[in-house]
């Protein structure tokens, strides 16, 4: 048998096909509204990096003391994803309309800013005053955020940290070192260190960050509090000679091999295991890590034996070295579409505790206020708590006004700086040119 | 049959469903990518109409460029690698081992069902100067040379990256042009061997126009999957150090779902997709050209 093509067969074959795109397309645009948790939500879900262990395990001790009954109507849920694929997950359940009640903001505030334009992000100083609970906050963990964040609350403060130069005070003592309090201080002890057969720092290379917040350290010092903003503006370039003179100074410190070898290979567990088993000496690093000092299990050089400084002077520079970079740690966002009572329930309850858990559990300082007194950890935890209730102003790390893209760039290419694969101009260069775009 | 064929209604039928499966698989998503790529935004800014001003970026951007270049080296060297360790291990096979060679087809095949993330793995750890010293640079250390940091220069990890991906496929290349080797009638080779060829003039004059068909298929394999390469990039060295080994799979990846630039990174799609067109393209016209000689 055989069949004329005749108009019929084609319209049927066509319709048909047409039919099943459509099919096609719909299910698409299902798939991308999504059910997600843009109704009330049957969790409180909170994805989390897997790096950072301290608010899932402040959170779930809260579930289960003082924030029971709100655990009990909306239970918490913790869910991680490695903080390098944090902003792809991010960005594609916000596309799906799914994003959970709680999520780690992303890696560079620009990300949030977006979410928090397309309401994606509550209000949290409207959410917690309506609640009652705004004034838990510490004013100083508020001031930074609207600095980040367009003038928003758009995260809470789970963590409030101070970033500054974690030290082998054994070490030190042995090698007849004092606290440097200049760059060239810095550089020397270094040099002694590694004569010494010490490694000098610590740092890891795959996260990039630990690298590049020196070559901000030098800028803040150098050209003062403004450095960073200035490039935000349009009124500097990464490009110009004293910015590019930073990286310099960070690239010849791994020039000298002060970061060990193969910075490139380390990552943020195995930099903090370097200096906390005592094989390095110095460690640029938020106060975030005095969990990790105050856990006896990771600290083998004990936490009597870790001494804070902030980061050096630089000689004729304009900053000054009471300056610190502060920041929020791992910021986390609170879904708006889901904001519901219970979810407000919990926020309230976190609101209220949060502070004294995370710091007698963890020894780590939040932006919530510690309404039951905890004694520090140790020496070091009280000397940084001292230091953010006497620090006047705060300084901007490297990427804090930067698109993701620029954060990506010099975050990625902060390894081959210190490894002297690339020059410091061609770092900058790159960095610059990301930002442009 | 020719009844079947000659039926519309019955040709709509076979083919129809395999034809729908592919036009909603391939060919939307294509048509799709390249709407996108004449858009700026993302899925939560929304999009909005760029014109052509992806396509000038493309041509402008220094990093796509450097992606562009780094695949292309890449799709080269490990192609012929691919194809060269194959074919010298088939060959092996063939003439050297014969029957004796199943065990040893065996164990240079078993990498190619290793997850690639375990290959990724293995050579880090075989490859690391921190924080432990790995098995190579140990090796180095013990003939009186000094670690390399491998991973550390984009040169050093290109060529780690080659041999890993050399050492994961080649047992799949032996295998392939096995089938083709022993394809070749013993009696073609024993009269060569009266006429008096023998070694490397058997094949070359011999063997290779013979396994020349499977020869190409085996480079038109490579060739696409190599300039296609992610995985393996992103268990070894995710690209870095810096950009130094990022594809231009990688690079539209990080474009579209990490800088959240969906329009720019369909563009960067739609140049490697143009790519693969083109290469193959040229594979098949070699290849043709060579089939009818043959």
């Amino acid at each position: 048998m055989t069949i004329n093509p005749t108009r019929t067969g084609r319209t049927r074959l066509v319709g048909f096909t047409a039919a099943a795109a459509a099919v096609v397309l719909l299910a698409t645009a299902c798939g991308s509204s999504g059910t997600g948790a843009s109704a009330s939500p049957k969790n409180f879900d909170y994805l989390s990096v897997t790096e950072n262990t301290t608010i899932k395990k402040t959170l779930t001790t809260l579930s289960t003391t003082s924030c029971t009954d709100q655990n009990k109507a909306l239970p918490l849920k913790v869910d991680t994803v490695p903080q390098s694929g944090l902003d792809q997950k991010l960005q594609l359940l916000a596309g799906q309309n799914a994003l959970p009640v709680q999520f780690a903001a992303g890696n560079a505030p620009a990300l949030t800013t977006q979410l928090f334009g397309a309401g994606n992000v509550a209000n949290l100083e409207d959410e917690l005053t309506k609640l009652g609970v705004f004034d838990q906050l510490q004013p100083a963990a508020v001031s930074t955020i609207k600095a980040l964040y367009q003038n928003k609350l758009a995260v809470l403060p789970y963590e409030y940290n101070i970033e500054g130069i974690f030290y082998n005070k054994k070490v030190f003592e042995a090698n007849g070192i004092s606290v440097p309090k200049t760059w060239d201080e810095l550089v020397a002890a270094a040099a002694k260190l590694q004569g010494a057969g010490v490694q000098p720092f610590a740092a890891s290379g795959q996260q990039g960050w630990p690298l590049t917040r020196m070559v901000s350290g030098y800028l803040y010092r150098s050209l003062g509090p403004g450095a960073m903003s200035a490039i935000a503006n349009g009124t500097a370039k990464l490009t110009d000679p004293e910015y590019v003179k930073a990286a310099q100074q960070v690239a010849e410190l791994g020039k000298k091999g002060y970061f060990g070898q193969g910075v490139g290979s380390i990552d943020y567990d195995t930099a903090m295991n370097q200096f906390l088993g005592g094989k390095a000496a110095m460690f640029y690093m938020g106060s975030w890590a005095l969990a990790n000092i105050a856990d006896a299990k990771q600290d083998t050089l004990g936490a009597e034996n870790v001494g804070f400084m902030p980061f050096p002077a630089v000689a004729g520079g304009k900053g000054s070295i009471d300056q610190y970079p502060s920041n929020v740690g791992l910021p986390v966002a609170v879904n708006a579409k889901s904001f519901d009572a219970k979810t407000g329930d919990w926020v309230k309850c976190i609101a209220q505790n949060y502070g004294s858990v995370a710091l007698k559990d963890q020894g780590t300082i939040s932006g919530f206020k510690v309404n039951t007194p905890v004694d520090n950890a140790n020496a070091v935890t009280g000397q940084i708590r001292d230091t953010i209730g006497a620090s006047k102003e705060s300084v901007l790390w490297f990427e804090a006004l930067f698109s993701t893209k620029a954060t990506t760039v010099s975050q990625q290419n902060a390894a081959p700086l210190a490894t002297g694969a690339i020059s410091p101009e061609k770092f900058m260069q790159l960095v610059q040119d990301a930002l442009a775009q | 049959m020719h009844r079947v064929l000659g039926d519309r209604r019955a040709v709509a039928i076979l083919l129809g469903p395999a034809l729908l499966v592919y036009t909603l698989v391939m060919l939307v998503p294509i048509g799709w990518s390249l709407g996108y790529s004449f858009t700026k935004g993302n899925s939560i800014t929304g999009f909005s109409w760029a014109g052509l001003a992806n396509f000038q970026r493309l041509a402008d951007d220094p990093a796509v460029h450097d992606a562009l270049w780094f695949t292309v080296k890449y799709a080269a060297v490990v192609t012929v690698g691919q194809v060269a360790a194959g074919y010298a291990l088939a060959l092996l096979y063939t003439f050297y081992l014969k029957k004796a060679s199943a065990l040893v087809r065996t164990l240079v095949f078993f990498p190619v069902v290793l997850p690639t993330v375990a290959v990724g793995l293995l050579f880090q750890k075989l490859f690391q100067v921190a924080p432990q010293t790995g098995p190579v640079n140990s090796l180095l250390e013990l003939v009186g040379l000094h670690s390399v940091d491998w991973f550390g220069s984009a040169g050093s990890s290109f060529w780690v990256l080659i041999l890993m991906d050399v050492w994961r496929s080649m047992g799949f290349y032996a295998v392939l042009l096995f089938a083709g080797l022993v394809d070749i009638p013993d009696e073609v080779l024993e009269s060569a061997r009266l006429d008096g060829a023998s070694g490397l003039r058997l094949i070359r004059h011999i063997v290779l126009p013979l396994s020349f068909p499977v020869l190409m298929s085996s480079a038109i394999f490579s060739i696409n999957g190599t300039l296609k390469v992610f995985d393996s990039i992103v268990a070894l060295t995710n690209g870095g150090p810096g950009n130094g080994t990022t594809p231009l799979t990688l690079s539209m990846f990080q474009t579209s779902f990490t800088y959240g630039e969906y329009g720019y990174g369909s563009t960067i799609a739609v140049l490697l997709t143009v790519l693969c067109l083109l290469v193959t393209l040229v594979v098949f016209r070699v290849s043709r050209r060579d089939l009818t000689k043959g």
